[in-house]
């Protein structure tokens, strides 16, 4: 033996060996590299073939009968199952086989767990993110919920069935197996349970109802004078045209929230002002939706439309699908990680929905007596805190963090001297947090009614049970009812509660009451009645003589156009439809255009910019990717905005509140002198608004000129939407679609956002349907069916949604077919 | 003396993708180690057959992936990796971490029998 050459040889190869199968440090978002490029293991195992068959026979232990699942060429499955709990079994079963991975991911994030997997992140944002959904109860929340659904007999059938789909799945997969990001981000997946479908839900209340802006508020009520902040924050736009339309009678309160007497002094005129920084879901969750009744219609029978507006995230939030018991028919979207149909139509009826953007957030100043915060001053005494808990989040590659989390009788603490959220800002002062979709609630049941509703009593009664996220129902059926409802458990608000972090010294700032349902906005059209459609696009669900204050964040252009278009409509088809859906007409820019050249001194332009502003000024207000007006319009209003509002706004060092958009824009409308225009640092100077509205131009320019060197002063350049993978990695991303649309359009595509499914269903005799949505039916990067429809969705084309029948099953559109028996496995 | 070293390849091939079904990828060390040991070769011979056999194996099931795939998944994570997108590039380093750890487990093998 020659001792010193084994030696080293043994050593390196041992090395090497091991330095493949380590997860290096600091590089917390790479695989071992071993595992990970070995074919037997490894990302090779997910490279599906092109041609892969998807036929099969499988079995689910206590399938209550025969099921089968066809597959079109799209993957899209139509489900054939003997009872709507098989049906829940099989489509926890095809969730979890085309889209483990997200589905778990998202109830990771739902439970504050992110950094157990991806490690603390850049300045802790992993571990300030876990905190906050803790803290905010989330996991509280899901146990509440799954209370709910456990004792309803019916749901617990099917969520216990759906769950065991979801592990007959898991339960087979070996490490080569396993969906590409378990690989990539080196974890196993853990077995599925009631909870984890309970926490998915609350996600989606946490993305749809967990926007406030009670911090920057409450900081700009306390820096700026009452005067001011009226003109800032106006209670109702100009130009809002609401879901029910103006003039609508409603039924008077069953009992007036009373404001406490205390409210001047101690709330509206408060000086305290908040360091704190929320978690916040992306803004601009919204949606559109509308029906139009048979006789706006060439066929004679409503059409119904939904976008929701959500991330454009691969893999997509939505799972298209068809389920087909022996008592009804159904087709749509689902999300992977719950049961069930969530936007869709069967063959009486279809529904739609958006987001309410109610303001279920609040916050309320809490004393403590001492650091220990056992005690708190409530109601003229030291209270104990009801609850007291600590969580223990495990942080990949660091020691675990333990949290100790209280609970008032208003709700969690949310910040407290150990946590200050986002912000960086120390803080000695603590605020407990009251959150709708934190009390015991069943939404799923709604969808579960929703999927075999006949007619427009069924539909309300399968909504009516619906606390949180309140959406906006759209419904239209094949008697020709259509209608809307904003459905939801709203507090019952005093004028201005809410709007700031409230007092937490007493009981008398607590929300008091709930809104009856039957005094939620609604409108019900039957057959040629009235203005023929129903419509909404997360704006305002009424106007003033509402009898309840409304708040929240309500966008008012797209419902503006929406209705604006629908009433001008008639002998519509759905192909006008889906020409509506994907229209890029921006009434922003269009209501913009007089303010900035009514309001312009073209004297001594030069030719660049007598060049810009000409292709401005020929511009009709359509975002289409490849005209350049949006790009200027944008940049331009952009400056206008921080030149009007920042030398104010710079004031103070805290966070406060911008205005919305309508809000400057209406301004400027009404009242051309409004004195934010003048700039407080030029003390001899008042300035005008065709001064600011010039040089707002001029500064456009440097931006111009850097978009048309880098060649993106085309708008879908500019704008540069991309259908992202959860994991923000481009190379698993579809980047740079080249899309018109943005925020104010009805075909609000942004950057990372946007119509996430784009559905049309005519309610004639045979139903038509059409649908649309950025992504693929296979989560797995390496599926051919990855993004099938991108290309599509980009395009504002739209393919046709296959309502099978059970005569169906030799059709040409079946690819493959999937056979489900209660027997094992193959 | 070919023979040998046909043979000892070919069985280090056929046992690392026998062992691959069961165990981690580190198990191709241990199996070209365990297969040299039994036919024994001078220590060039036994590295680059343990070297071969696994770029073979390695590089032949990643090939076979990579074309039944269209390049779809190879391309991607070529991306990912610094590999400016080729997959061709990635079936080749994937052949090649195979064939160093082959090859170190034969080679160990060898100086431990002379």
């Amino acid at each position: 033996m020659r001792i010193v050459p084994f030696l080293i040889s043994l050593l390196l190869t041992t090395g090497l060996v091991i330095c493949l199968n380590l997860r290096w440090g600091g590089l917390q978002k790479k695989p071992r590299i071993g595992a990970f490029l070995s074919p037997q293991e490894g990302f090779w195992q997910n490279a599906e073939p092109v041609d892969a068959d998807f036929s099969g026979t499988v079995g689910l232990p206590g399938l209550e009968g025969k099921g089968t699942v066809y597959f079109d060429e799209y993957l899209i499955p139509h489900v054939f199952a003997a009872s709507e709990t098989d049906a829940c079994y099989i489509q926890g079963y095809l969730h979890a086989r085309f889209r483990l991975w997200q589905m778990e991911f998202q109830t990771f994030a739902a439970a504050g767990r992110l950094s157990e997997v991806l490690g603390p992140g850049e300045n802790n944002a992993y571990v300030k993110y876990d905190r906050s959904m803790r803290r905010l109860g989330m996991v509280m929340a899901a146990k509440a919920a799954l209370g709910t659904i456990e004792r309803d007999t019916i749901m617990r059938k099917d969520c216990d069935a759906y769950t065991a789909g979801v592990n007959a799945w898991i339960g087979q997969l070996s490490q080569g197996s396993l969906p590409l990001e378990y690989k990539l981000l080196d974890y196993r997946p853990e077995p599925w349970n009631n909870l984890k479908t309970a926490l998915f839900i609350k996600y989606m209340a946490f993305e749809l109802a967990g926007a406030d802006n009670d911090f920057g508020m409450t900081n700009a009520r306390s820096f700026f004078s009452k005067a001011d902040f009226a003109k800032l924050f106006p209670a109702v736009p100009d130009s809002l045209d609401p879901i029910i339309p103006k003039g609508s009678p409603f039924m008077q309160p069953a009992r007036i929230p009373k404001m406490p007497v205390t409210a001047d002094s101690l709330y509206f005129n408060s000086t305290a002002t908040v360091t704190d920084e929320e978690l916040r879901p992306e803004k601009s969750n919204g949606s559109n939706n509308w029906a139009v009744a048979g006789k706006k219609t060439l066929s004679g029978r409503p059409i119904l439309c939904n976008d929701p507006h959500l991330s454009t995230n691969m893999p997509s939030i939505w799972y298209q699908m068809q389920i087909h018991t022996p008592t009804y028919s159904v087709s749509g979207v689902s999300f992977p990680g719950a049961p069930f149909v969530v936007i869709g139509f069967n063959d009486s009826c279809a529904w739609g929905i958006t987001n309410s953007e109610r303001d279920v957030r609040d916050y309320y100043s809490i004393k403590f007596k001492d650091e220990t915060r056992q005690e708190y001053w409530f109601n003229g005494r030291w209270q104990p805190v009801t609850a007291q808990r600590v969580d223990t989040i495990n942080i990949l590659g660091s020691a675990p963090l333990y949290d100790t989390i209280v609970s008032t009788v208003f709700g969690p603490v949310m910040f407290d001297p150990t946590f200050t959220g986002f912000s960086d800002i120390a803080s000695n002062r603590s605020y407990a947090v009251r959150w709708k979709p934190a009390d015991p609630s069943d939404e799923l049941l709604t969808f579960h009614y929703l999927q075999s509703a006949r007619n427009y009593h069924d539909y309300n009664d399968a909504i009516k049970t619906f606390q949180a996220p309140g959406q906006n129902f759209a419904f239209a059926d094949k008697e020709g009812t259509i209608a809307i409802r904003q459905q939801g458990q709203f507090p019952a608000k005093w004028k201005g509660q809410g709007l700031f972090v409230m007092p937490g010294e007493d009981s008398s700032y607590m929300w008091q009451d709930t809104i009856p349902g039957d005094r939620n906005p609604y409108m019900r059209l039957d057959s040629g009645d009235g203005r023929g459609f129903v419509s909404s696009a997360n704006q305002e669900p009424a106007d003033t003589t509402y009898p309840y204050w409304l708040s929240g964040n309500f966008p008012v252009y797209r419902g503006l156009i929406i209705n604006r278009k629908l009433n001008a409509m008639n002998s519509i088809t759905p192909a006008d439809m889906m020409k509506m859906q994907t229209d890029n007409f921006d009434v922003f820019a269009q209501m913009a255009q007089p303010v900035l050249l009514g309001h312009f001194n073209e004297k001594g332009l030069n030719a660049e910019e007598k060049a810009y502003l000409n292709i401005y000024k020929l511009w009709k207000f359509h975002n289409d990717p490849d005209e350049e007006g949006p790009t200027i319009f944008y940049l331009w209003w952009n400056h206008l905005e921080h030149d009007i509002l920042d030398d104010e706004f710079a004031g103070s060092p805290l966070r406060l509140q911008r205005p919305n958009e309508s809000t400057l824009l209406e301004a400027l409308i009404r009242d051309t002198s409004w004195s934010f225009i003048d700039n407080v640092n030029t003390k001899d100077v008042k300035e005008t608004l065709q001064q600011v509205v010039t040089e707002a131009f001029r500064q456009t320019m440097p931006d111009l000129a850097q978009a048309g060197q880098e060649g993106r002063l085309p708008w879908g350049k500019f704008k540069d939407t991309w259908a992202r993978h959860l994991l923000r990695l481009p190379a698993l991303s579809r980047t740079h679609l080249p899309i018109g649309g943005g925020t104010n359009c009805i075909n609000a595509a942004k950057q990372f956002h946007g119509p996430s499914w784009r559905m049309i269903v005519q309610l004639t005799d045979k139903t038509e349907a059409y649908g649309i949505y950025p992504g693929g039916q296979s989560g797995n990067p390496g599926s051919p069916y990855y993004d099938t429809f991108v290309d599509r969705w980009v395009a504002g084309t739209y393919l046709p949604v296959w309502i099978m029948g059970p005569d169906d099953k030799a059709d040409k559109r079946v690819k493959w077919v999937l056979n489900f028996s209660t027997a094992s496995t193959e | 003396m070919l023979i040998k070293v046909l043979v000892n390849t070919l069985l280090i091939a056929l046992l690392s993708f026998a062992g691959g079904l069961f165990f981690p990828n580190w198990i191709i060390a241990p199996v070209a180690f365990a297969v040299s040991l039994l036919i024994p070769l001078r220590p060039l011979p036994a590295f680059l057959s343990g070297f071969t056999a696994l770029f073979l194996l390695w590089g032949g099931l990643a090939l076979a992936a990579d074309v039944a795939n269209g390049g779809i998944l190879g391309t991607k994570i070529a991306w990912l990796l610094p590999l400016n997108g080729s997959h061709y590039a990635l079936v080749l380093v994937t052949a090649l971490l195979g064939a160093l750890m082959g090859g170190g487990g034969a080679l160990t093998a060898s100086f431990l029998r002379k």
